[in-house]
């Protein structure tokens, strides 16, 4: 891969240069809240590591968008949802999870609005430092090395620039001036210093190598009970993970109609009472417990088993976000260790 | 827009007329419908156990199992039971209307390991309606399988589906049909009285190495059906099941009939009687 050197004085000029590929997004403050949005000038970006409270997963399956429209005549698909973007400040874990949620969306049959939402974005990869609750170096997702365009490594006095497609070279040569090729020993000795003052900075860790047999073995552990009795199945710890993809899809007619409308596809979670209830009133999943337990199941043994390796990129969100403290973390620690956690 | 054109889209439903429509039962009612475009409705290739998305715009989509079979090609079969707000407002579709279909989803049975040998199908319920497609299946290739079994159970005659046909297809003498009411509500039951398993008696001597089991019902009649199936020592992988969950896209991305690391929908809902054992969920 090549990877060229950049002074920091020209970041904003080659940032906002990017508009002819795209629309802008990152990470920006809205209300008060950090997020992925269009970016209009520099200073909105937010480049500085903190995580945005949804992750990337937003702009690649959307909350809720409109699948179809329909009328007597039949359905229509609405790929209204499509724009050309370059999402700039995405971190290592953001791009992993992006490239988890490829395995099930882009496998045959490609889910074709994930797949042009994807076609048409260019992801700008920058650095982090770790926050409180990253787990991302226990996940091996601290680093990337596939999935972006460009990749910004930040340190201080210069940024190393990975190159990760061809499309991202053509960025390169917009401003060919502000990249140098000569990555000198010095320069290489910086960025192994960065990576190991990252290494030590991190609080947190844990060795999810051997959560698939811990899940396997605790099938019938009384943990998922504890923690079912305190789970709120409210369902965040879902709609801030990077990797999880459920959906729900529903048909919404147009006012004062019954036969023109729309049929929408939103965000769903395992966690609700509802998920796996069929017509007729059987609930296969009647149980919080049995929910959650699906949950860390999918999460931490069956992604790797099918995959490779665990669905969760240790973006630390649940960590933050469950008001009951249910995460990977805690129930990881708990089954491991056969005891619930200290109230 | 040019960042839109031609795109596959595996979620777009196709028009499809519903040619004719029966009631079974109470509430259970008998639909054939065929693709608008004639050239789809042949080219619809399936196999026994698949299911397809049924829409209603306006309504919604959920799955149904196919029950009609693809040696006879051209027009879909199903058997559906009303029960929810999609079912409420097919139930309401006039002979002509227009519904929309589309599929065919998940793996089927598995033909391979009934071919040349005996097979024993047993249906509960409602669970003869998947079952249908593979009984008609055998019987339109009937020279390719040796002894054919088929055990229904219903709660009671008024309970029971297909009556006409499956009294019809008892006549024949290549197909050895047993069929049982839990209980007798009419007076005028022939058959035999009793849950589905105490058909298992009238059975003649099976042998277990040549035996294929297939099996659908209510979730309660798998334990006793399979208890009956080992104890005629049928191999685990030879029993085959197909299960219900909820599924919301059919083809593997919306999540809601995960379990383990299969999706009910691409990995079944067939599943063998050895994969219940390894995915403790399954049943």
């Amino acid at each position: 891969m090549r990877i060229l050197k950049m002074k920091p004085d020209f970041l904003k000029e080659f940032l906002m240069g990017l508009e002819g590929f795209g629309a802008l997004y990152g990470p920006k403050r809205q209300s008060g809240i950090l997020k992925y949005a269009p970016i209009e000038s520099y200073d909105e970006l937010v480049l500085d590591g903190e995580n945005t409270l949804l992750p990337l997963k937003r702009l690649f399956h959307p909350m809720r968008f409109d699948m179809f429209r329909f009328d007597s005549r039949g359905f229509e698909a609405d790929y209204s949802i499509f724009e050309k973007r370059v999402i700039i400040g995405v971190h290592p874990c953001e791009i992993h999870g992006i490239l988890k949620l490829d395995e099930v969306f882009l496998v045959h049959p490609p889910d074709p609005y994930y797949a042009g939402l994807r076609k048409n974005s260019a992801i700008i990869g920058f650095s982090c430092l770790p926050a409180e609750n990253a787990l991302c170096r226990s996940t091996g997702t601290d680093i990337v090395a596939e999935g972006f365009d460009l990749f910004f490594v930040d340190l201080t006095d210069f940024y190393l620039v990975w190159v990760g497609s061809s499309f991202g070279y053509d960025m390169i040569l917009e401003k060919e001036d502000f990249f140098d090729e000569n990555v000198t020993h010095e320069d290489i000795q910086i960025y192994i210093e960065w990576r190991e003052k990252r290494n030590r900075m991190f609080k947190k860790s844990f060795n999810f190598r051997d959560m698939p047999d811990i899940i396997e073995l605790s099938y019938k552990s009384e943990i998922w009970d504890y923690f079912g009795k305190k789970c709120l199945s409210c369902g965040q710890c879902t709609m801030v993970c990077p990797t999880c993809n459920c959906y729900n899809v529903t048909d919404v007619l147009d006012l004062a109609t019954e036969t023109s409308g729309r049929r929408e596809r939103m965000w769903d979670s395992c966690m609700f009472a509802d998920y796996s209830l069929v017509a007729g009133g059987h609930n296969f999943r009647h149980a919080r417990a049995d929910r959650l337990k699906l949950w860390y199941t999918h999460k931490l043994k069956a992604f790797a088993h099918k995959y490779g390796s665990p669905a969760c990129v240790g973006c630390g969100r649940c960590v933050e976000t469950c008001p009951v403290d249910i995460n990977v973390l805690t129930v990881s620690e708990a089954l491991t260790s056969c005891e619930v956690p200290e109230e | 827009m040019s960042l839109s054109e031609q795109i596959e889209n595996p979620f777009l439903p196709e028009p499809a007329r519903i040619v004719r429509q029966y009631d079974l039962i109470k509430d259970h009612r008998f639909f054939q419908i065929r693709f608008i475009d004639m050239n789809r409705a042949m080219s619809f290739d399936y196999v026994p156990g698949q299911f397809a998305m049924l829409s209603i715009p306006g309504v919604g989509e959920a799955p149904f199992s196919i029950s009609s079979t693809p040696s006879r090609p051209g027009i879909l079969e199903m058997g559906i039971r009303r029960t929810g707000n999609l079912t409420r407002a097919l139930f309401k579709k006039k002979d002509n209307d227009i519904v929309y279909l589309r599929g065919p989803y998940g793996n089927g049975f598995k033909i391979e390991p009934m071919v040349e040998r005996d097979i024993i199908i047993v249906a509960g319920g409602l669970g003869v309606i998947p079952l249908r497609s593979i009984l008609y299946f055998v019987l339109d290739n009937r020279d390719q399988f040796d002894e054919l079994y088929f055990l229904y159970g219903a709660r009671n005659p008024n309970e029971f589906l297909f009556k006409n046909e499956f009294f019809q297809i008892k006549a024949r003498e290549d197909i050895d049909c047993l069929y049982s009411v839990d209980k007798d509500t009419t007076g005028d039951w022939t058959e035999n009285t009793g849950v589905v398993t105490s058909l298992f008696q009238k059975l003649p001597k099976i042998d277990p190495q040549t035996t294929t089991a297939v099996v659908c019902g209510p979730p309660i009649m798998y334990k006793f059906v399979i208890k009956e199936l080992l104890k005629l020592k049928i191999p685990k992988n030879m029993i085959q099941m197909t299960l219900e969950r909820r599924m919301k896209c059919g083809v593997g991305k919306c999540g809601h009939c995960a379990l383990d690391h299969i999706y009910t929908c691409i990995d079944g809902p067939i599943f063998t009687y050895w994969d219940t054992l390894h995915f403790r969920e399954l049943i």
